[in-house]
């Protein structure tokens, strides 16, 4: 089952080589990682997005809360929650295209960023499927180069993760 | 008037002062020359020099490990952290606290591929507790403060303090912290009250219980109060390798230890109890072999770990409780005392004579009358000589498994070997740690002579600083333990388990200043133990040329469950 772990860890250097590490010599899986300062810059806010049993992800997390720069640590899938990815992608924009991607950013609520005479990078920000669905919804010719950040992810409502 | 400042070099020796330090294990080298001319240049502490990195971290382990207090070492940067890995690795396996301090590169040369330069923080990253790169003097004493502070407390472990050469000759002034505290680590001592009462009630209702012991008991210290627990209640107790000691082996409540090469009672009742009480042991691959086969019987499993990620990682358990074993284990007998009920007696009587029958097969068994040395005579030697008296640390292997079964430890921090990492050379080493923690103590290093050439070179160091450290060389001629393996699942196939050309050990002791004795034949084992243990002042290497083709048994093979054993 798909997992989104949120932590709060020291802003050291070496901290996300640890969290790599772990999971890569504990054979756990990363479907994707972000990671930048918060508002208080001595912490570090990430999202792991991971697959694995219940009891997979309750390993992770306790192998993850016992690393020493690791503040706290959240396993948002518990509740309810939102969760975002921003993904750019260049798309050809000339001769029958160049109307037809404009329409198909607009239907997905994406904005067009950069134009010139031959291509679109047109940002798009949704859940993931949101973003695979789009990329479906493209003519894969059409496509020159994506780029995502992977999944960012808060808890709804009243639940945060502060210390 | 300004404050006097300090070198980065005279902070690391202000330190280790502050902290208490009276040993330091290590080898000199380019990148910690300053922290070398300060250490000549005081008294507080005693540095050992050895002839090998891996020792030095190996010594300053069995040090911990025997005295429960941190162990220190240091070492130089490049070949001398790569040397300390081993040691770094075999302490995090068995969670001893210790602080290794390894140099560095000047800071602006890291990441140039300097001379001896390795990227020592990756490279230790995966075994240690935690690591430090010191960049600037002036977070030193703080780093230094909480090294030894995380190597300590929660499940302990070793931590790496890699300082570059130009910090040590940086200067500032010099404060060491008198407490730390880190938002970020702060381990959980106090076991959860309903979880302990939901405990309690549950061995009350125990038809068939057993209690589990691990290294936990004896790094947690917590021998007393598990001893005080287990004869409260009269169950069955029985120990991995690395909880013997933790509860007295003699005492006809212990059933020996369980395993790959534990005894039937202690497999048989762990395999067929109804309510397991596990503390301070984490259920690993050697102890419990397949979990699978272990989950075909139906029990209830409490367990009590100070590492919440060791509690349900192998095993699924009932109830969880994540704390200090000593303080769990008196609020356990708090409650009992206090609540007046007692367990099953008809139920426990029974349980007991299941267990007699099982103890009646006399696993240990083995040819009392044989022309040859048998490795279990010689340990049972060892044991009546020293009076069950001694430190025993001991190398990886069948000698290993020999010392663990039939030298009946009663004290914890007195059997010494690397159960995790399972590291041929540990031995020598350790023993010198122990040694030079105890000197005063009976040390015996009981080894393999594959094993004793791993860290052979120690020898010299035990020459230098005097260590009477009394060698016990089970000297079968062949990698004992993977010959048996070779036996057993090879075919006889015994593919470079056999050494030929091996060193006259008498000979070799003799040329580092040592005794050397060669034993051939059982009826000199005893007599020459004592003669050895007599010699008070200088280290004895005891070459016991024992039965080649014996085995240890009981033997689960890998991956079998606890009651598929091979028996003699």
């Amino acid at each position: 089952m798909r997992h989104i772990l949120s932590l709060l860890m020291e802003n050291e250097a070496g901290a996300l080589s640890r969290i790599a590490g772990l999971f890569s010599a504990r054979g756990y899986n990363i479907e994707s990682l972000t990671v930048a300062p918060t508002e208080d810059a001595t912490l570090s806010r990430m999202t792991i997005v991971t697959r694995g049993s219940n009891e997979v992800v309750e390993q992770i997390t306790k192998q993850l809360n016992k690393l020493v720069d690791i503040v706290k640590v959240q396993d948002l899938t518990d509740g309810s929650h939102i969760e975002r990815e921003l993904m750019l992608v260049k798309v050809r924009a000339s001769g029958e295209y160049r109307e037809e991607m404009k329409r198909m950013a607009d239907i997905f609520r994406g904005r067009i960023i950069d134009v010139t005479e031959k291509t679109y990078t047109i940002e798009l920000t949704g859940t993931g499927s949101k973003l695979d669905a789009f990329l479906e919804a493209l003519d894969s010719a059409a496509i020159l180069e994506t780029v995502r950040t992977g999944a960012s992810g808060i808890g709804r409502g009243e639940r945060i993760m502060k210390i | 008037m300004a404050e006097t400042e300090l070198t980065g070099a005279e902070i690391v020796v202000r330190c280790l002062q502050a902290e208490g330090v009276k040993h330091v294990f290590g080898y000199p080298g380019g990148a910690v020359l300053n922290i070398y001319d300060e250490i000549y240049k005081q008294e507080h502490f005693e540095h050992i020099l050895v002839r090998h990195e891996q020792a030095a971290v190996h010594a300053a382990d069995a040090y911990a490990r025997s005295t429960g207090q941190v162990g220190v070492a240091l070492v130089t940067s490049g070949p001398g952290a790569t040397n300390a890995v081993t040691g770094i690795a075999t302490a995090y396996m068995d969670s001893i606290p210790m602080v290794v301090i390894t140099g560095q590169v000047p800071t602006a040369a890291i990441g140039m591929d300097a001379f001896q330069e390795v990227d020592t923080i990756g490279i230790t990253r995966p075994c240690v507790k935690h690591n430090f790169l010191v960049k600037d003097v002036r977070e030193l004493a703080d780093t230094i403060k909480k090294a030894f502070y995380i190597a300590a407390t929660g499940r302990p472990g070793p931590v790496v303090v890699d300082i570059p050469k130009d910090v040590t000759q940086h200067a500032c002034v010099f404060q060491y912290p008198d407490q730390i505290s880190m938002r970020s680590y702060n381990p959980t001592s106090k076991g959860h009250g309903g979880q302990i009462k939901r405990a309690v009630q549950m061995l009350m209702e125990a038809k068939r219980p057993v209690i589990y012991t691990g290294g936990g008991v004896v790094l947690g210290d917590a021998a007393e109060q598990v001893t005080a627990l287990g004869r409260l209640l009269g169950f069955p107790v029985t120990s991995t390798l690395m909880g013997l000691g933790g509860y007295p082996a003699p005492d006809p409540l212990f059933l020996g230890m369980l395993g790959m090469h534990g005894t039937i009672e202690a497999n048989m009742a762990m395999q067929h109890c109804d309510v397991l009480l596990a503390v301070g042991a984490r259920f690993d691959d050697r102890v419990i072999g397949n979990p699978k086969h272990f989950g075909s019987e139906a029990r209830r499993i409490i367990h009590i770990d100070v590492d919440p990620s060791s509690i349900s990682k192998r095993v699924k358990v009932d109830v969880p409780i994540v704390g200090d074993v000593s303080k769990v284990m008196e609020e356990f007998i708090r409650l009992i005392q206090g609540g007046g009920d007692k367990p099953d007696q008809a139920a426990l009587k029974a349980w007991w004579a299941q267990i007699e029958l099982w103890r009646s097969q006399d696993c240990l068994k083995y040819d009392r009358a044989s022309a040859v040395i048998k490795p279990q005579y010689v340990v049972e030697k060892l044991y009546e000589v020293t009076g069950g008296n001694a430190f025993v640390t001991s190398d990886v292997g069948q000698h290993q498994m020999w010392a663990a079964q039939y030298y009946k430890f009663d004290k914890p921090r007195r059997w010494i070997n690397s159960g995790g990492l399972g590291t041929m050379g540990f031995g020598l080493p350790a023993a010198m740690g122990v040694q030079m923690a105890h000197p005063d103590a009976m040390v015996a290093c009981v080894t393999g002579e594959g094993s004793i050439q791993m860290n052979i070179q120690e020898l010299a160091t035990c020459t230098q600083s005097k260590l009477p450290i009394k060698i016990i060389l089970l000297n079968n001629g062949y990698l004992g333990m993977v010959r048996q393996w070779q036996e057993f699942f090879y075919e006889e196939r015994y593919a470079e388990s056999y050494m030929t050309s091996l060193p006259d050990f008498v000979k070799l002791a003799e040329s580092y200043g040592h005794v050397g004795m060669r034993i051939e034949k059982p009826a000199d084992v005893e007599g020459a133990l004592k003669e050895a243990f007599a010699l008070k002042d200088r280290l004895v290497f005891l070459d016991f040329l024992t039965d080649p083709r014996e085995n240890v048994y009981p033997m689960i093979p890998a991956g079998k469950g606890l009651s598929e054993m091979i028996l003699v």
